[in-house]
């Protein structure tokens, strides 16, 4: 390899860009190290090269930076992140370098923080149940290790409260294996960021997880590495030291505009609301970076965390990573605003991976089916509560006033429940059962006449 | 031919490299990049300048860099082996891959699609010193036990055969007969090359008249599609694209599956993997994986790669159609295709059309579903391509360009409806905003089954369009305000949606159902439909109708009453009439 040069002077600098002229033998998505007039070192990367010129991101942001006495050097690698079990329980900055004053990490072990594409083939299909507690989620939209599940939020709903849940009561289970999480902050406040440090503390974990902060006060285009770093690091805690980790991304509508403010600046034809057009395959080499592979005992479950720009979910942002991930929990503003924790959307909230990870021998028999009858159940309520704010609730037929009651029983019993509390999976599938059986009979067309038989179990007519 | 063309890279820009000195290379010419010798293809010529789109991971790429070319096109290789194959975009083989690398896909890895050292037991169909044409079938090997793979005199070589190997284990490399051709001898082999844009030849087009039996009651008998036709299956996401897909690639009574994982989630080709070994297909006992070949080219992979990853399956399904095989090929999905042309495009500094796609999408869209269609075959058989193609628009609104374009293009439109996914109705297929062309064409294949089939399927299709319209009554003033006849049609469309349209894809007996079943299953809705009308109309109120034992359990008679056994159908046909009459009016 060439010696490195140094090239003093920069050609022109543009929002998180530099162009560098006269450069010679430069690789495309190389590393660059910048130093500016009083020698602070800063990180980039090149976007593009010809013979004369490279575009560079600079991961720390433009700002101070100047045309005149800016030194680069073309580093001649990709970006590279130390990786070892070492680096549990510490906190580091988005690029991977400590930042709570305790020594950078010794290894030999760096690892390219874009990773390669898992091959399909090598993969292991999840099914794996992960009991969170919640019965929202292990009921209705269960978590299976290896899974990408998000949660679609919006601003000023309990997301942090509920992947923290996630996080506390998900260890419990894992008894016995190696556990560990690691938190990604891309843009988010300190005190979000102080809120899971101390609730990884509470429930033991803290020594065991991994935190990469990019908070809202660091520069945008810094957001674009901190996931990728935090997935390096997962990567090999999973697949070379077969630990589970479980990832949680926050908050990825910042990432994805730190993405926008890029692409913007590189004056490329936007897509909808100015996003890139490669939104979709940047994302997804982000989410895609979860699963199981085939012989290792390890895993990597994603949880991002997003928030919907006004309750929209048909904004590009949960949109693209609807299409990506593998189902979401939506939290709903009418059940949060009703007092209801967990607020999560009865109706669009969805986990693919459920369908292979529970029934007998992994749940319970019935689970499936009375999954799917809650899910139907419930969507008639949201019909009937249309029709009933019309032609009033006295109104509506026998039969259709004893769905609202079910649709308040099912919020306020099954969906709600404290942030302490961890049900237990028979907990969450017997008070299922219990909402259904406030249904008559016959409109649990969804589910199987022996289970039924077994489970359904109405009340005498004067305790309804 | 096939003399080294030599150049070097002057830019990169993402997977899009510009390079000088390469004279004399073809458009959709393979180039070799950089030291990794990356893959790349020829997308322009502009004066010394070559643009090349390269498929693999190309961080690191330098001006400077070599580039060299052998001046072939792009090409998939055809032959015995592709059957449980699984492929990324640009037909490598992805079980190769992890055997060299493990299980990450590392770049500037070559190997072979097809295993050269395997032996197939091949057996000569014809002597030596008959005259063949192109298409002409000279022998073949039992590629699976499913396929009986017949090698073809490949398009464009005819003349007499000199040469036709004995019967006899042969690799794919070796000479299996020899064609005097008027250019000189012609050299075949078990397996070929072909371009992959290149569309591979047929004698004529005809018209599809065999419906896809997909098992699936929506489709099947509402939104038919015939074998050789398109279909879009365009929904927001969680709405049941790759559900439906999964369910057709299972399901479907054609001879060969290509199912192509384009730009979507790794895991979801995990499940094809691992489920299609373990399902057996009930009309010949065999895993379901012996019919199926398999492309992935996953959201992670190279984006380049995606673009092409369609073109390489559709070529597959050409070259079994060839031998006479009807082929289902489901992309999923072309959204992504579309994505990875916008962004190429883009990249490229062309002048984008609708949001930001270029002004050739559509073009290139229908060149695709071109490629569908019922063929006279070289060989003078028939063969046919059914194309499925799912479409996730943004937002799920159905009016952005690759839903607007395919809908053009398409002869049947599956479209998913996403208040129906989220009330867990399965398969989502909105019967209101679905259409398919084909159902005059197959008429009268159902015909054979049952006389009655179009009247009934569309009177019982009117049931649900009443419903729609009285739906939107309900909703202002409530059911109770309906005249009673009224109430009962709610009603019956209600039947019809959870024993009819509603199917779950997990359940053992619902997930196929038979056309047989289909129509039985139909006529009992309907009968619960005209007779129960008429009681009403005698004053026999709708409730006590819904309250009939034999109601409820005809809701799950499909998940039931086993394919094989539909003479119990009838018996509750005949309990419902039953049922019917003894109701009484209140007095
Ligand atoms: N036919 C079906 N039967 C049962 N469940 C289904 C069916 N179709 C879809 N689903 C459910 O919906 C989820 C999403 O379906 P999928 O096909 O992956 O959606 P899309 O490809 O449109 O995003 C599946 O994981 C499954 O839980
Ligand atoms: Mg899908």
């Amino acid at each position: 390899m060439p010696a490195e040069i140094e090239y003093t002077n920069l050609s022109g600098i543009s929002g998180p860009l530099i162009f560098v002229d006269g450069i010679n033998g430069v690789g495309y998505g190389d590393i660059v190290e910048i130093r500016d007039a009083s020698g602070v070192l800063r990180i980039g990367q090149t976007l593009e090269v010809d013979e004369q010129r490279a575009v560079v991101q600079v991961f720390e942001g433009t700002s101070g930076l100047s045309v005149q006495g800016t030194r680069v050097t073309f580093v001649g690698r990709a970006l590279e992140i130390p990786v070892d079990r070492e680096m549990l329980g510490r906190v580091f900055d988005g690029l991977g370098r400590p930042i709570d004053g305790a020594p950078q990490v010794i290894t030999d072990k760096m690892m390219n923080v874009n990773g390669l594409p898992i091959n399909p083939w090598s993969r292991e299909y999840p099914r794996d149940f992960i009991q969170t507690g919640i019965s929202a989620i292990d009921g209705m939209n269960t978590l299976i290790r290896g899974q990408k599940l998000p949660i679609f939020s919006g601003s000023g709903m309990p997301h942090n409260r509920i992947a923290a849940q996630i996080a506390r009561q998900a260890k419990i289970l894992s008894a016995g294996e190696e556990f560990t999480v690691i938190f990604a902050a891309m843009g988010v406040k300190f005190d979000v960021a102080r809120f899971f440090i101390d609730s990884l503390e509470e429930s033991g974990v803290l020594t065991h997880s991994a935190i990469f902060l990019s908070l809202a006060d660091s520069p945008s285009i810094e957001r674009l590495v901190t996931p990728r770093s935090a997935l390096t690091l997962a990567e090999y805690l999973a697949f070379e030291e077969n630990m589970h980790v479980l990832v949680i991304l926050t908050d990825m509508t910042n990432y994805c505009e730190a993405l926008r403010e890029l692409s913007s600046s590189r004056g490329e034809i936007p897509s909808r609301k100015g996003y890139p057009g490669y939104l979709y395959s940047d994302l997804a080499s982000v989410y895609e970076r979860a699963g199981r592979l085939k012989g290792g005992k390890g895993s990597i479950t994603q949880v991002p965390i997003l928030t919907m720009p006004s309750d929209d979910i048909s904004h590009p942002v949960p949109d693209l990573t609807g299409y990506i991930t593998e189902g979401q929990i939506v939290l709903e503003r009418d059940l949060f605003n009703k007092g209801i924790y967990p607020p999560i959307a009865g109706l669009p909230s969805l986990s693919r991976l459920m369908k292979d990870g529970i029934g007998e021998g992994r749940t319970r028999k019935d689970h499936g089916q009375v999954a799917a009858q809650l899910f139907a159940s419930y969507a008639k309520v949201k019909r009937i509560r249309a029709l009933a704010a019309i032609v009033g609730e006295e109104e509506l037929s026998g039969l259709d006033k004893i769905y609202l009651k079910f649709g308040t029983a099912f919020e306020e019993v099954y969906l709600s429940q404290a942030y302490e509390e961890n049900r237990s999976i028979e907990q969450t599938l017997d008070i299922g059962w219990r909402m259904l059986s406030l249904l008559p009979r016959d409109e649990l067309y969804r589910i199987a006449r022996e289970d039924i038989q077994r489970y359904y179990m109405p009340q005498k007519e004067e305790d309804k | 031919m096939d003399e080294l063309l030599t150049g070097s890279v002057i830019a990169v820009n993402g997977p899009i490299v510009k390079a000088v000195g390469l004279k004399g290379i073809g458009m959709f010419d393979i180039a070799e990049v950089g030291p990794d010798r990356l893959i790349g293809e020829v997308i322009r010529l502009a004066g010394e300048i070559t643009i090349i789109q390269v498929y693999e991971d190309n961080t690191g790429l330098k001006p400077g860099d070599e580039v060299i070319s052998y001046g072939r096109p792009l090409s998939v290789l055809l032959g015995p082996g592709l059957i449980a194959n699984i492929y990324d975009g640009i037909q490598r083989p992805l079980v190769g891959i992890s055997e060299v690398c493990g299980s990450y896909i590392r770049k500037g890895i070559k190997l072979s699609p097809l295993d050269t050292a395997k032996r197939w037991d091949f057996k000569p169909l014809v002597s030596s010193g008959t005259e063949v044409k192109e298409g002409s079938i000279v022998g073949e090997v039992q590629e699976s036990p499913l396929v009986l793979h017949r090698v073809l005199v490949p398009p464009g070589v005819s003349g007499r055969l000199t040469r036709i190997a004995d019967a006899g284990a042969y690799t794919i490399e070796e000479t299996i007969f020899v064609v005097d051709t008027a250019s000189g001898a012609f050299k075949g082999k078990l397996a070929v090359y072909w371009p992959v844009r290149k569309p591979r030849p047929n004698k004529n087009r005809k018209k599809p008249f065999v419906p896809l039996i997909t098992g699936q009651r929506v489709i099947d008998t509402f939104f038919p599609i015939a074998r050789g036709g398109t279909a879009a299956i365009p929904g927001g996401f969680g709405t049941g694209k790759t559900m439906t897909q999964h369910a057709l690639a299972k399901w479907c009574n054609a001879d060969i599956i290509v199912y192509i994982g384009c730009g979507e989630r790794g895991n979801e080709m995990t499940d094809v993997l691992t489920d299609f070994p373990k399902l057996i297909d009930e009309r010949n006992g065999r895993p379901l994986i012996e019919r199926t070949v398999m492309i992935a080219n996953t959201s992670n992979m190279p984006v380049p790669a995606r673009e092409v990853s369609i073109y390489t399956g559709v070529t597959i399904a050409e070259y079994y159609r060839d031998m006479g095989y009807s082929v289902a090929v489901m992309a999923d999905s072309t959204s992504r295709w579309a994505e990875a042309l916008r962004e190429l495009s883009s990249r490229l500094g062309d002048m984008p059309a609708e949001e930001g796609f270029p002004p050739y999408l559509g073009t290139r869209l229908a060149e695709f579903y071109e490629r569908a269609g019922l063929v006279e075959t070289l060989s003078g058989a028939d063969g046919d391509i059914t194309i499925v193609g799912a479409v996730s628009p943004p937002g799920g609104d159905f009016s952005e360009p690759v839903t607007q374009h395919t809908s053009r293009f398409v002869r049947c439109f599956w479209a998913l409806d996403k208040t129906l996914a989220d009330a867990r109705h399965y398969p989502s297929i909105s019967w209101i905003d679905s259409y398919t062309e084909y159902l005059i064409d197959i008429e009268d294949w159902w015909k054979n089954l049952d006389a009655e089939w179009l009247a009934t399927r569309n009177e019982v299709m009117n049931i649900l369009l009443e419903d729609h319209r009285l739906e939107q009554v309900v909703k202002l003033v409530g059911s109770d305000a309906l005249p009673p006849s009224e109430q009962y049609i709610l009603f019956c469309a209600e039947m019809i949606k959870n024993a009819f349209l509603q199917q779950n894809s997990f359940d053992p007996q619902d997930k196929f159902c038979s056309p047989e079943k289909q129509i039985k299953l139909l006529k009992s809705l309907l009968t619960l439909y005209k007779k129960g009308l008429e009681r009403v109309h005698a004053g026999v109120s709708v409730k006590d109708i819904a309250a009939l034992t034999v109601v409820s359990e005809i809701v799950r008679l499909k998940s039931e009453i086993p394919n094989q056994d539909l003479a119990k159908i009838d018996e509750y046909v005949l309990r419902l009439e039953q049922g019917l009459s003894a109701l009484k009016p209140p007095s």
